[in-house]
């Protein structure tokens, strides 16, 4: 009897689950007012030029600190910029640029195809990660693997320094390493980020686009051989 | 009360309570032959279009409810700010109502990369042993042996073969006349694997075969694992009765391994042939073209690491000695054997 009257009152239970009366329920819904934000933001268009450029300048500069020395942190990750991506970006497109640029032979990159192959290549990255469950957002990863190209590019400088020497087996050998060091530095800095967004059993799936990826720009600038 | 076996009315609720649903009948199973492939993309495919209409849906229910509130609110204040009031409010609602349609537009397009999303779910284990299997062919016909339907292995492979390609190319000072090393080896490796998976699943379509257009892709992927191989190889020792063994052992060898799986999709003499001739032609003749076309031996210039560039190739009449090793790995050893 009990239990079919348990059962035709599924919810009887509950009727009784109520707050009682003499603890008085109070609290403050508001929204913090973000009136103080607003003056901010107009306070950063009153402000010199040069502190808004060097702001950035500074920005940029502490995340190429955090390429150098590649610990896991975060800062590169939560205030992205494209900045220097492109800076380097530019930079690497201009020191291939120039090499054994007869007038019909295009054995050399031109500037539009390194720019195409860092930006595509970074994309096509950027989408297989998020396509393997990351949780790294779109221009997070792309701030990422465009500052990892720094120590490339600094390795292209250091080749057209070399170059200037002579370009024999020594200076070979030397450029030999010069690139494979870079590439794994370059490697090992974006998987500090990137891996870590990945759950832990396909790192190995996320790494290998970054390591085909560098291999293909250090390997560009290892076949760089200037024109005469 | 009502027909059927087993059903009690246990209707106490005002609402109806949760026995009215309950499925009558004598629970006969139907097996749906469609998705007996396990790894088939169709399941998946029918997922995704699933969640996608359910989101629509939501959103369509979304946006009814809030014109309802809308509608409820404007009715309301109409006494007091008159029409012009409303024309405002009517016309701002447009504003947003387009906004967020466009908005939902461009999220839906985003959100389409959801729907490759199950395509990529592999573990790396799983790559390696699927690459490995690529090159050992599986002798049962009879029954339609599994394809994996990922399309992560192949899209690596695709992009090492690229990497490859430009490392032959370089390595043997090919001119590209009309377009850059790089379109022109990316547009090879990409047009072969969509163009021929789209042919072969063309005609197995035709002849009616068993397979769908996610394992032609994922098939000529791996298929590609043995083309990499050779390609690292030979561009590396030029040495052309090796290229030829290769290109028999390697290249038959994943060649073998597509043809299986394709016999064991396919009913008839006449098809069977049709569609593993066809396939066979066109993998053997692409690794023989990826070979010959991209990798000329210049004559007195082995690669572009040393020297500068000399003038445009010339072809003159030459011994080709039996085994030429590339300069790279030349080099390497001379700096081997200094040590």
């Amino acid at each position: 009897m009990a239990a079919a009257e348990e059962a035709s009152r599924p919810f009887a239970g509950l009727s009784d689950v109520s707050i009682s009366e003499d603890i008085p329920v109070e609290g403050d819904i508001s929204v913090p007012v973000a009136s103080s934000r607003r003056d901010e933001e107009f306070s950063t268009l009153d402000e010199p030029v040069k502190e808004t450029i060097l702001r950035d300048l500074r920005a940029v500069g502490n995340k190429f600190i955090h390429v150098l020395y590649p610990k896991r942190s975060s800062a590169l990750l939560r205030d992205w910029d494209l900045w220097g991506p492109l800076l380097l970006c530019v930079t690497l497109a201009l020191l291939l640029q120039g090499g054994a640029a007869d007038s019909d032979d295009q054995g050399g990159p031109q500037f539009a195809e390194v720019f195409v192959i860092i930006w595509f290549g970074s994309i096509i990255i950027t989408l297989n990660s998020k396509l393997l469950g990351g949780t790294i957002s779109f221009f997070q990863s792309l701030c990422v693997l465009g500052y990892c190209i720094m120590p490339l590019t600094a390795a292209m400088a250091v080749c057209r320094i070399v170059l200037i020497g002579g370009s024999g087996t020594v200076s070979f050998a030397v450029r030999l390493v010069v690139v494979t060091a870079s590439f794994g530095w370059s490697t090992f800095a974006s998987t500090a980020f990137l891996a870590d967004s990945q759950p832990p059993n396909r790192k190995a799936l996320v790494v290998y686009p970054v390591f085909l990826f560098y291999f293909v720009i250090g390997w560009m600038i290892l076949t760089f051989s200037p024109s005469q | 009360m009502s027909a059927g076996s087993g059903n009690r009315n246990t209707n106490t609720e005002p609402w109806g309570s949760f026995d009215e649903h309950l499925i009558q009948g004598s629970g006969s199973a139907v097996v749906d032959m469609e998705n007996m492939d396990d790894t088939s993309g169709s399941s998946f495919e029918d997922m995704g279009e699933m969640h996608q209409r359910m989101k629509e849906e939501e959103e369509v229910a979304a946006e009814a409810a809030a014109t309802e509130d809308d509608s409820t609110e404007d009715g309301e204040f109409l006494g007091m700010k008159g029409l012009k009031g409303q024309l405002g409010r009517q016309v701002a609602d447009e504003v947003w109502q387009a906004g967020k349609r466009q908005a939902s537009k461009a999220f839906n397009l985003y959100a389409n990369i959801d729907i490759l999303r199950p395509y990529f779910d592999v573990e790396p284990v799983q790559v390696r042993s699927r690459l490995i299997e690529s090159m050992i062919p599986v002798r049962m016909i009879n029954f339609p042996q599994k394809i994996a339907g990922e399309l992560y292995g192949p899209l690596m492979l695709v992009f090492t073969l690229v990497a490859i390609l430009l490392h032959g190319m370089k390595t043997s000072g090919t001119v590209i006349r009309e377009g850059t090393l790089m379109g022109t080896a990316i547009g090879t490796c990409f047009g072969y694997w969509l163009g021929v998976s789209s042919f072969i699943y063309f005609l197995a379509y035709l002849v009616n075969a068993q397979i769908t257009m996610l394992q032609t892709l994922s098939l000529l992927g791996y298929g590609l694992f043995g083309h990499c191989v050779v390609l690292l190889i030979t561009y590396n020792i030029h040495f052309h009765f090796l290229f030829y063994v290769l290109w028999l052992l390697l290249g038959g060898l994943s060649t073998l391994r597509m043809v299986a799986a394709l016999l064991s999709r396919t009913v008839g003499q006449t098809p069977r042939l049709l569609l593993c001739g066809t396939l066979t032609l066109l993998h053997m003749l692409f690794l023989l073209y990826l070979h010959f076309a991209y990798h000329k031996i210049v004559e007195g210039l082995l690669d572009s690491l040393e020297g500068p560039n000399m003038a445009p190739m010339q072809r003159v009449a030459r011994d080709v000695p039996e085994l030429t090793v590339n300069a790279t790995a030349r080099s390497l050893g001379v700096l081997l054997r200094a040590h």
